[in-house]
């Protein structure tokens, strides 16, 4: 491919190739504090156009790579970032078999790590990113990595995905914030990613021991409920991609962590509030 | 080029220690495309390899070996709703391979579950699988009507909540094919396994690999099909020395000598499978076949897309005769034009 980006996140890397100089020279800036790599890496991702013309006239962004899905509609090259962020959810949700990946956001402190779960549009993301201010190492945005053999969570520290209002409330706590290009008018409406802050990225391979699995609900009155394990349990199998291809070690390693941590669901109308009831429960 | 490597390490895993870091990247790359990821991480099982390297190779050996136990689970679900209608099941393509226990097997990436009916009980077995809960994916009535009179399998069906997929063959080509497979001799001849499994004799597992190959489809995926032939000649011939004449009789049985030959001399160039000397001399297309076979480059895009082209008219051409040709393509592009989405090209 004509442009390629190596970076490791994390315990994972991507090899980004791109027909494109644009989304390879936006992916340079935002990743520019990770570590480069030219190694084997694990995953591939391919920017190409769906037909040889199609790089120069009305460029449109296919999303491939080792793992594809078959009918993903093509984004317009200024949205080319979002692309590659694409192509590297998609390598991770089919083809990664190392950790049970949960859906899910994750923060540390003094190694112990909390995860926060829910449907997307639940705020979790943005909730993650402010804990950030609040005494938190982020650890991990959309995808947690939950080792079998440890029992530990590993950090995925990819920039987060931050939508619509999100993008402003972040911006106005997380001064000095390292951020992506906005982009207007994706499927998703308005999304721009915030790259984690220093320490996250200095400790991108220092796992943690999960104590604490949050359900959190954001714009509700303060509230929380305990969480079965066995609910906690189905919920997770259903925010997993890879917890059926797992097999007994996925099984093994989901009964061990919903058993080891405390499970609480949480409905919170701003940061601060979750962050208070966050200092009690842990 | 790392479809030829990614050959070399299959055929000779000791050519592993020889690569370097781009080398490596390509040819894991492309064996993830060729779907023969989990093979090659078998074949180099134990070496010592540059820790990268084994990891990825690591998590392939570990999703092949659980999607080896979920294929031989779907082969035992399609046997008890079965049970009474069709016995044995007669297992086809990789989850023969690995409910028999072959080399073929070690690794491969299984798909959907193939198995072969008798004809006459094709109905009565597709009402089965409905009632054990397989639903059927085409809802199209073209589709559905075209199978159902001219394909040499049911419409696939999807069992949803394992989310697999079933064919259920009655014949190996389709019904409008030049070659006419003889489907009463494959299963006349079917080897129990036990268990109420069975899988096609060793020369009619060849042969059928041989056909899926060479005598159906555009080649796509065609690497990991030849492979399949390299492990089932070397185990099959070993030590029987009736393998080779049989092989050819019962290539002749299913009009099949010509895909056959042909596999024998390709499996003998790209892996060195050892073959009857005959076989051994390259026939006048064979260097345009192992350029498709080849077509990957190091990112696991195809290339050569004039040769691949060709392959493709070339796989309708042999699926149905010109008249018949020309109406399927023509409905098609209509269906395509009206917003229906393409026909997907499995390489399975």
């Amino acid at each position: 491919m004509r442009y390629v980006l190596g970076v490791r996140i994390g315990p994972v890397t991507f090899r980004i190739g791109s027909d494109w100089q644009g989304p390879i020279a936006q992916l340079r800036t935002l990743y520019r504090d990770y570590p480069r790599d030219d190694g084997v890496p694990d995953f591939s991702v391919r920017l190409t156009p769906r037909r040889p013309w199609r790089r120069w006239i009305r460029p449109a962004v296919m999303i491939e790579g080792d793992f594809v899905i078959p009918d993903a509609a093509p984004l317009p090259l200024d949205q080319g970032v979002l692309a590659a962020e694409m192509g590297m959810n998609l390598q991770m949700a089919l083809g990664q078999r190392r950790f049970l990946l949960l859906h899910a956001a994750a923060v540390e402190r003094n190694g112990r790590a909390i995860v926060l779960t829910g449907e997307s549009g639940a705020g979790k993301s943005t909730l993650a990113a402010l804990l950030q201010t609040r005494g938190w190492r982020l650890m991990a945005d959309e995808f947690v990595l939950l080792d079998p053999a440890s029992g530990l969570v590993h950090p995925f520290p990819r920039p987060v995905s931050l939508k619509n209002s999100a993008i402003d409330v972040v911006a106005e706590e997380l001064t000095g914030a390292h951020w992506g290009p906005l982009m207007r008018d994706t499927p998703k409406g308005a999304i721009r990613h915030l790259v984690p802050a220093a320490d996250a990225l200095a400790a991108a391979e220092r796992p943690a021991r999960p104590v604490l699995l949050l359900f959190p609900r954001f714009g509700l009155p303060a509230d929380q409920r305990g969480v079965g394990a066995g609910e906690a349990f189905v919920r997770l199998t259903q925010a997993s991609t890879n917890y059926v291809v797992l097999g007994e070690r996925g099984f093994t390693a989901l009964t061990r962590f919903v058993g080891d941590v405390t499970r609480v669901a949480i409905d919170y109308p701003d940061a601060d509030a979750a962050a208070a009831m966050i200092e009690k429960l842990w | 080029m790392p479809a030829r490597t990614l050959a070399t390490l299959l055929a000779d895993p000791g050519a592993a220690l020889l690569l370097n870091r781009n080398a490596w990247t390509g040819v894991l790359a492309a064996a993830r495309a060729e779907q023969l990821i989990g093979t090659l991480a078998m074949r180099l099982d134990g070496l010592a390899l540059p820790q990268r390297v084994a990891a990825v190779l690591g998590d392939a050996r570990a999703t092949a070996l659980e999607g080896r136990r979920q294929a031989l689970w779907e082969a035992e679900m399609a046997r008890r709703a079965l049970a009474g209608v069709v016995e044995p099941v007669i297992l086809l393509k990789g989850t023969a391979f690995a409910a028999a226990g072959l080399d073929a097997g070690q690794g491969r990436s299984i798909g959907d579950l193939d198995i072969l009916v008798p004809r006459q009980r094709l109905s009565q077995a597709e009402a089965a699988l409905i009632d054990a809960g397989w639903m059927w994916v085409k809802p199209d009535p073209y589709d559905d009507a075209y199978y159902r009179k001219w394909m040499h399998e049911l419409p696939p069906l999807i069992h949803p909540e394992r989310d697999r997929m079933i064919d259920v063959h009655h014949t190996i080509l389709p019904l409008t094919a030049r070659m006419k497979p003889d489907a009463a001799r494959l299963i006349a001849r079917a080897v129990p396994l036990g268990g109420g499994l069975a899988v096609l004799s060793p020369a009619d597992m060849v042969v059928h690999a041989a056909i899926h190959l060479f005598g159906d489809g555009d080649l796509s995926g065609g690497l990991r099909n030849l492979w399949d032939i390299d492990r089932l000649l070397r185990e099959f011939a070993e030590g029987d020395e009736a393998f080779w004449p049989t092989l050819w009789a019962f290539a002749a049985d299913h009009e099949a000598q010509r895909v056959v030959a042909r596999a024998l001399r390709l499996a003998h160039v790209l892996f060195a499978t050892p073959v009857p000397e005959m076989w051994t001399r390259a026939g006048a297309a064979d260097a345009w076949y192992l350029q498709r076979l080849l077509a990957r480059d190091g990112w696991g895009r195809e290339t050569r897309p004039a040769t691949r082209l060709a392959f493709y008219v070339r796989s309708h051409w042999l699926r149905m005769p010109p008249a018949m040709l020309a109406r399927h393509l023509w409905i098609k592009w209509r269906m395509n034009r009206d917003g229906r989405p393409p026909p997907q090209q499995e390489g399975q």
